[in-house]
């Protein structure tokens, strides 16, 4: 706890100095919730990217020299005060933002073009903002609900032997009761039909503190399998219900926002056998997990505890950091190394993202995540994910790396992109436009 | 119809807990004629530190490291604590705010939930925390001979249950035999009355609140052992609040059978009605049912009959 | 010695009922209406307009509907955020569905369905009262809630039940910039306040206000409890859903259910409360408070250099959120107008004690 407060005012020093906006620095706004029933798993998310930032200053001194600066914002999850936050950290140089919420990404969708700031909503957000001609400013990488709910199907086809068997199963869907939750339903509605397995959809009311009712429908039409689509506190109270009405945990899937420490370590044994999506690993082994640990916790400006490092939501939100970094570092390529960039530049960077195996080794990301490559028309980069298990005291990975079915996703995803621009009268972008 | 007697089960022990909660707001509203807006807090607050303090105690005299010392140790600290909120909430605000309107105590109350949240998650952090008094969280499958796949009876919420019955059974007791318990209804008839025969009110209050704090600690261990203490359990209160209508502001038995009724209507009409309307209908309907029994009852089915004076 | 209406003379009864009798009175809220409509839009930064100044003012407008349900007419309503919603999703729904509809249409028909649902959900104060309708009216709350995420019709056929409007404009004016949407919101603030205004001062007030007195000597008087009631839940509604409308419109853009939840039904209630009941102007105080007072404690630690974690933060900012309201309410219980009120009479007798 004294540790905590350390590093705290250590690293607010840090943000306090970053109040004065000095020439070259790059300066990203993090909105963060560490507070409500969603801080236990926004915490270490927020924790994640503030120490990657605090890396490549303490390790690298920059990006070609740019310092990196910071500033959290909290939003508690809700919409008005991530607007709020957005409003009041904009006019500081953002060049991006990483709005960590489905309410606040739709909110932001519609400012965020007009003061030509990027939106990186890696994992989450709207699933056709993957159509990087129409959603020029959404980057929703590695993953969006509709790739996961995939994923997540082919490894339930898989367990069973084969697509075919899964004619005439059960899935039930528990989800957040929110865009968020409903997200991945068209997806898994068009492998219903296509799978023949028949969907249940169990909605739980937000934050989901009790579900018994929830899981009693679960027990009255015994499906089976289950997918968790939950957020927060709403994952360890399933986990504990399913024990409760008696539901194999084995037979649960989770998405990647359902499967990290929070929602499992207070359930423990009980949660035995629950698998999870997961995007990225986990753990303290990969070098720059090192490398924080070196250069940032052993100086005593870590943000977070030392145990927290390397946890999965940690991790991920360093990665989100990562290519935050990586983005302003391939725009300072085009546009002028060494030099603060703007949010259009760093737009185009986010774009023309080319992690392959070797950069991401030479970032020290060797074993964390798969390559990702974006571009005008794929705003998305990498659609891959692994299944992980919970044994009662860590995460294993129990699948191979699957891949998204690109056969059903693009036209799926190009129908809800013309939608959406029929809607908004937004033309789509032509290639020239694609270079600028 | 196996599935039917379950959802029966399930309803009526969901029931009791929410009445357990209810309990509070009927005992503050009872006692001081305050509709205590921050009972929702007041349960986080106490499950917070019976939470933090099962883990500190072990850290701070490591000879205490038992677990079941440790509880006993953590809940009669968290106790401590309670009383000391009820003190200060005494002693600050409701002393200065005799007499003054409903809706002003209650925003007071509401008020005070704001700094409860706070308070409690600086003290005690925001995280998910575990509460661990050793309730079984495996179900147990019963009358397997009469029904095909039996019924299923979740062990942790039939203890829970019947530990709700028991306490209401105490301050039902309480509130009926004792000297004590007379003077908090005479408290809850006419303040100023009460204070002209010589009850010392803020010995009262401060009784009351401290009652009230107790019944919301062993509803934040029940639920917090249920759910993990953190944040949302707050809100467990807003499903608290139907019991508390549909029983009577007023009224002990009403908080119990509101809870059954409410608990019981909630779980059947969700399971029942809510896949034909899509589902996540259990919330609205619970105050949709206490809203319908009102109009036939407008104080609730044991509340006191509202007399006016014009 | 400044504010004293010595020599001012009313020879018509319509001079003598006017709002602001008191010729100081009249000047101070000319200066007030020129500043806010010409001095600030022109001077203000953008993110005062933006994050502050325009939910203010949607807030105060909404908070001046739930005053005239529960100030003026004395019925304690928790469900204000479902009747913003159905205000801000009727609103999306007739922008959406009707071709061409002008902004200002939407937003008063947006704020016609809430009238009809407000009615529907006043209805139990018919014979529940006090707290019990007070909790009654979270079904509504609820109830909006649920139907927001789960009926179709009320979204538009989206998928997620997230809504967002784009490229608002008014008699062919764009409401894009900061400026527009501040001018548009307080346009529609000014306008509300003075039809309140008048409505309170007329029959139908009287009648709420003897309501909330003591309704069955009102009863007894004559005073139908059924149209009384009725009305002020209906024209309540109805500011409230067009409030709801601009926020969703004009300050979110795009918006879920969640944005109306029963956080915003107690944020709404302590404006009204804090503002004080019965009393236009406490609407546009209680709001001020409410708005700025979060804001300016989170960024005090900031200002002060003080080492406090966002967490932390966030926490003071509950912790003396609550102190504050708790405070307000123990020093003047009848909220700010009260207070501004005693104010402007010390102001009358200045520099005199008596």
């Amino acid at each position: 706890m004294r540790r905590q407060w350390l590093t705290m005012i250590l690293s607010v020093m840090l943000a306090a100095g970053a109040q004065a906006q000095q020439a070259k620095e790059q300066f990203f706004p993090l909105l963060v919730y560490r507070t409500g029933p969603y801080a236990p798993n926004g915490t270490p998310w927020a924790n994640g990217k503030q120490d990657y930032i605090k890396l490549i200053n303490a390790r690298d001194g920059g990006i070609n020299g740019v310092k990196l600066t910071f500033e959290e914002c909290e939003t508690g999850y809700a919409t008005d005060k991530g607007v709020e936050c957005y409003e009041r950290l904009k006019g500081k140089g953002a060049s991006m933002i990483d709005p960590q919420a489905t309410g606040i990404t739709f909110a932001l969708t519609e400012k965020a073009p007009v003061d030509k700031i990027p939106l990186l909503t890696l994992g989450y957000g709207l699933s056709a903002a993957q159509d990087g001609n129409v959603f020029k400013w959404n980057f929703p990488l590695m993953g969006s609900y509709w790739t996961a709910a995939d994923m997540l199907i082919q490894q339930i086809a898989k367990k069973e032997g084969g697509f075919d068997k899964l004619k005439g199963k059960k899935i039930a869907l528990v989800y957040h009761d929110s865009p968020f939750g409903k997200e991945p339903m068209p997806m898994l509605e068009e492998r219903s039909k296509m799978n023949g397995f028949e969907l249940i959809k169990i909605p739980v009311t937000a934050p989901g503190v009790e579900q018994k009712s929830a899981w009693l429908q679960v027990r009255q039409q015994r499906p089976d399998y289950v997918l968790l689509w939950g957020w927060g506190v709403m994952n360890s109270t399933a986990l504990k219900e399913a024990q409760a009405t008696g539901y194999p945990r084995e037979k649960m899937y989770g998405v990647w926002w359902a499967g990290a420490e929070p929602d499992v370590k207070d359930v423990g044994e009980g949660a035995k056998g629950y698998n999870a999506l997961n995007l990225n690993s986990s753990g303290q082994a990969p070098k720059v997990i090192q490398d924080i640990l070196k250069y940032v916790h052993d100086k005593g400006q870590g943000t977070g505890p030392k145990d927290e490092v390397g946890s999965v939501l940690y991790t991920r939100g360093m990665i989100i950091q990562m290519l935050s970094v990586e983005a302003v570092r391939r725009a300072q390529e085009r546009f002028g190394k060494g030099k603060v960039m703007t949010g259009e530049q760093v737009r185009w960077g986010l774009e023309n993202l080319a992690l392959d195996q070797k950069k991401l080794d030479a970032l020290g990301f060797a074993g964390v995540m798969r390559p990702l490559s974006t571009s005008c028309a794929d705003h998305m980069g990498s659609t891959w994910a692994r299944v992980q298990t919970w044994d009662g005291t860590k995460w294993n990975f129990s699948s191979d790396w699957l891949e998204a079915d690109t056969a059903i996703l693009k036209p799926m995803v190009k129908a809800a992109a013309d939608k959406y621009a029929a809607d908004k009268k937004i033309t789509r972008r032509t290639p020239e436009d694609c270079q600028s | 119809m196996a599935f039917f007697i379950e959802t029966l089960i399930g309803g009526l022990m969901a029931g009791m807990l929410y009445s357990l909660i209810a309990l509070g707001f009927v005992l503050i509203y009872k006692a001081s004629g305050v509709f205590n807006f921050a009972q929702g807090a007041m349960v986080l607050f106490a499950a917070l530190a019976m939470a933090r303090f099962a883990e500190w105690i072990p850290q701070w005299v490591p000879a205490l490291a038992n677990p079941i010392v440790a509880n006993v140790l953590a809940f009669a600290l968290a106790l401590g604590v309670m009383v000391l909120v009820a003190i200060a909430v005494e002693k600050l605000a409701l002393s200065r705010l005799v007499n003054q309107e409903g809706i002003t105590l209650l925003m007071a109350t509401l008020g005070f939930t704001y700094f409860l949240d706070g308070l409690g998650q600086t003290l005690f952090g925001n995280d998910i925390y575990k509460i661990d008094v050793g309730m079984p969280k495996d179900p147990v499958i019963v009358a397997e001979s009469l029904f095909q796949g039996g019924i299923l009876i979740s062990k942790e919420d039939l203890y829970s249950a019947l530990i709700a019955t028991v306490l209401v059974a105490l301050l039902a007791l309480f509130f009926q035999k004792t000297a004590t318990g007379r003077a908090l209804r005479a408290v809850a008839d006419d303040h100023q009355a009460a204070q002209s025969i010589g009850i010392p009110l803020s010995t009262i209050w401060i009784i009351v609140w401290s009652v009230a704090g107790f019944v919301a600690l062993v509803a934040g261990v029940i639920w917090g052992s249920k759910l993990g203490v953190q944040f949302s359990l707050s809100l467990v209160a807003l499903k608290a609040l139907p019991v508390v209508i549909l029983g009577g502001l007023t009224s002990i038995p009403g908080a119990i059978v509101g809870g059954l009724v409410i608990g019981v209507g909630e779980k059947l009409s969700e399971i029942y009605i809510g896949p034909m309307l899509g589902g996540g209908i259990e919330i609205w309907f619970a105050y949709v049912l206490a809203l319908l029994f009102l109009l036939v009852r407008p104080q609730g089915l044991f509340g006191e009959k509202i007399i006016d004076r014009v | 010695m400044f504010y004293r209406e010595a020599g001012q003379f009313k020879s018509t009864y319509r001079a003598d009922q006017q709002i602001l009798p008191i010729r100081q009175d009249r000047v101070a809220m000319a200066l007030l209406l020129l500043t806010a409509f010409v001095i600030v839009p022109l001077t203000a930064p953008e993110y005062l307009l933006r994050a502050i100044l325009v939910p203010f003012l949607i807030l105060s407008l909404a908070a001046l509907g739930l005053n005239i349900l529960v100030g003026y007419c004395g019925q304690i309503s928790l469900g204000t955020g479902a009747f913003m919603a159905v205000g801000a999703y009727a609103a999306y729904n007739a922008q959406a569905r009707i071709e061409g509809l002008p902004l200002i249409v939407s937003l008063l028909l947006g704020g016609a369905c809430a009238t009809v649902v407000g009615v529907i959900f006043g209805v139990p104060s018919l014979r529940i009262r006090g707290l019990y309708l007070a909790v009654a009216t979270l079904a509504a709350q609820f109830f909006v809630d649920w139907a927001a995420l789960r009926l179709r019709f009320v979204t538009n056929g989206s998928e997620s039940g997230s809504v967002s409007v784009s490229g608002l404009h008014v008699f062919g004016l764009p409401i894009e910039s900061p400026a527009s949407k501040y001018l548009l919101c307080l346009s529609f603030a000014v306008v509300f306040a003075l039809l309140a205004k008048n409505l309170v001062r007329s029959g139908i007030g009287r009648e709420w206000m003897a309501m909330r007195d003591m309704d069955v000597a009102a009863a007894v008087i004559g005073i139908r409890p059924v149209h009384a009631k009725l009305t002020a839940f209906a024209v309540s509604a109805f500011i409230v859903g067009v409030a709801g409308g601009l926020w969703g419109f004009v300050h979110l853009g795009a918006w879920e259910p969640a944005a109306f939840n029963i956080d915003r039904s107690f944020q709404l209630l302590f404006m009204v409360i804090i503002g004080g009941l019965g009393s236009i102007s406490g609407g546009f105080l209680g709001a001020a408070f409410i708005v700025l007072l979060p804001i300016a404690l989170e960024r005090l630690p900031q200002l002060l250099h003080l080492p406090v974690s966002t967490a932390m933060s966030s926490h003071l900012t509950s912790m003396v959120f609550g102190v504050l309201i708790v405070f307000f309410l123990i020093v003047e219980p009848h909220g700010l107008a009260r207070l501004w009120a005693t104010a402007k009479e010390k102001l009358r007798l200045w520099p005199f004690p008596h």
